[in-house]
């Protein structure tokens, strides 16, 4: 009964949004510019912005993320430093948001100078989203069976080779799987970007520029009630693009599940 | 040679995330903390917070912070465990594996869709059924109960799963019914998982920022009730850093620590719990 209700609410949000969101989809809100605040125009620059601050810390994160992974478990065989790691990963995964905010806004846009930009919100992402990346990958590094390293040692090949060329390749679709939830993760994130991207609604033309992403656009327009409608279509835009990169994420985990066990 | 070459490079990568904690850590404190001395424990740690008067009382937010958390359990842990326990217990394989994909794709909704349904669903229904301005300890609770579902579900499914098959059929053969079982003894068994998960839970919840923001109302004051408004300590961070300078600033980094400080608690509480199965 109650697995039911959960279940209910969860489609409930989603088709309330979509309801009202669907009929304010257009060519033009998605490929304009956004006029008078947002209460005119479309969401080309949020789309934009977006797209820039999640590629940047996807390019960031996803060597720390799968390099911990990879010592994790080919280097370490239980004992301190593996723990210390652990921790490490344990701890900054249930660090909230907000306190991303704040380290991205002291340390990035005022320490490093990098000031609102594209660059100072991709590496605060890049920060957050590693944790996802290591235990993802992890996992997908475990599941890789014993024999297929043993087969490569008894060929003559090096660890590193080993690793390269056998291990990752074959843990591939896992490691990708945690990727794409880490992009799940930046797209929808607002507490982390808002203070270290900015709000700026112009389209970004360097790393170096504040831009606004679509969370944040769309946090904007819902609080200070710049316009309902345009809101609704925003999320709208914001749940099409978490529900694709889920599930692309799901099929890939679930291919790469039915292979090995 | 390169292995080795390799070796250390990955062990530095390895290090990345402890790393970052540690910064994240050091920063969040250096900026906060030198504004406890300057000010004194006495106001950091009263309910009166005006910035331009130098007065940083944080203690209305605290309870804020700890009486929309307390609000979150409630509505979470009886729908998460139900969940949970229906999942492992009582679903045929199929529906186990539309529905536990389909409860995670909670966890991936932003927080902003979740404040924006409350602005739009809970806000106004509250205002209307009890009256008050509807921004309340009530809808954040509600809404923050959702978000930390898919955490405590999570979590406990996997805890029910992992206790041993004989254990059911121990029971069962002893002539015990399915329910009892449950309660009597998979609900035990799998006691550390549930209660990390709900720990996990707690911090999700008390470090949850745009959807409290959104439908909590902020107003700086003790809530009297669960209709009246409320601000939490993550509310006043995303509120004021945008124009904060000077001591502001700083008291908004000492917010953060304490926030941090709880969380780091609640991660290592959760983390040992875990740990020792």
């Amino acid at each position: 009964m109650m697995t039911v209700i959960t279940v209910v609410i969860l489609f409930f949000i989603i088709v309330y949004v979509f309801k009202n969101g669907l009929g304010q989809l257009s060519i033009e809100f998605l490929t304009e510019k956004t006029r008078d605040m947002g209460k005119e125009g479309g969401i080309l620059p949020s789309i934009l912005g977006t797209l820039f601050v999640t590629v940047v810390a996807i390019i960031i994160a996803t060597p720390f993320g799968v390099g911990s992974a990879v010592y994790l478990v080919e280097y370490t065989r239980g004992g301190l430093m593996r723990r210390i790691i652990s921790f490490g990963a344990d701890c900054l995964a249930g660090v909230p948001s907000i306190i991303f905010g704040l380290f991205g806004f002291i340390f990035f846009v005022i320490t490093l100078g990098l000031g609102w930009s594209v660059l100072s919100g991709g590496l605060t992402l890049a920060v957050m989203i590693i944790p996802t990346i290591i235990r993802t990958t992890e996992e997908a590094i475990k599941s890789v069976p014993r024999s297929y390293r043993e087969i490569s040692y008894s060929l003559g090949g090096g660890k590193l080779d080993t690793i390269l060329k056998v291990v990752l390749p074959t843990a591939l679709p896992g490691i990708l799987t945690g990727v794409i939830l880490g992009i799940g993760r930046a797209v929808g994130e607002t507490a982390a970007v808002i203070f270290t991207a900015g709000s700026s609604l112009g389209i970004p033309t360097s790393v170096f520029s504040s831009t606004r992403t679509l969370a944040v656009h769309f946090y904007i327009l819902a609080r200070e009630g710049i316009s309902m409608p345009k809101a609704y279509g925003t999320a709208t835009v914001l749940i099409v693009i978490i529900l694709a990169v889920n599930f692309v994420a799901y099929r890939l985990m679930h291919r790469f599940i039915a292979r090995y066990y | 040679m390169k292995d080795t070459i390799a070796e250390k490079v990955l062990l530095l990568i390895a290090l990345s995330a402890i790393l970052s904690l540690l910064l994240i850590t050091f920063f969040i404190f250096q900026q906060g903390v030198p504004l406890l001395f300057k000010i004194g424990f006495g106001n950091f740690f009263s309910t009166h917070w005006s910035p331009t008067k130098d007065h940083f009382g944080i203690l209305s937010m605290i309870i804020g912070s700890l009486m929309v958390t307390v609000g979150a359990l409630i509505v979470g842990i009886p729908f998460g465990l139900a969940c949970a326990i229906f999942l492992a217990e009582f679903s045929s394989p199929v529906v186990q594996k539309t529905l536990k994909p389909i409860i995670e794709l909670l966890a991936g909704i932003p927080s902003v869709v979740y404040g924006f349904i409350g602005i739009v669903i809970l806000v106004p229904f509250i205002r209307q059924t009890f009256g008050g301005p509807g921004f309340s300890v009530l809808a954040a609770s509600i809404i923050l109960g959702i978000m930390i579902l898919p955490t405590i579900v999570s979590i406990s499914y996997d805890s029910f799963v992992a206790v041993p098959n004989t254990y059911r059929e121990g029971s069962f053969a002893v002539g015990a019914t399915k329910w009892q079982t449950v309660v009597m003894l998979l609900l035990p068994a799998a006691r550390s998982g549930i209660v990390a998960g709900i720990i996990l839970g707690m911090g999700r919840a008390i470090g949850e920022t745009m959807a409290v923001i959104m439908i909590a109302g902020n107003a700086l004051k003790i809530p009297g009730s669960i209709f009246d408004s409320v601000r939490t300590l993550t509310s006043t961070i995303a509120l004021e850093l945008g124009y904060a300078a000077g001591d502001h600033r700083a008291a908004l980094f000492a917010c953060g620590a304490v926030l941090f400080i709880i969380i780091i608690a609640l991660n290592i509480v959760a983390i040992r719990i875990t740990g020792r199965e």
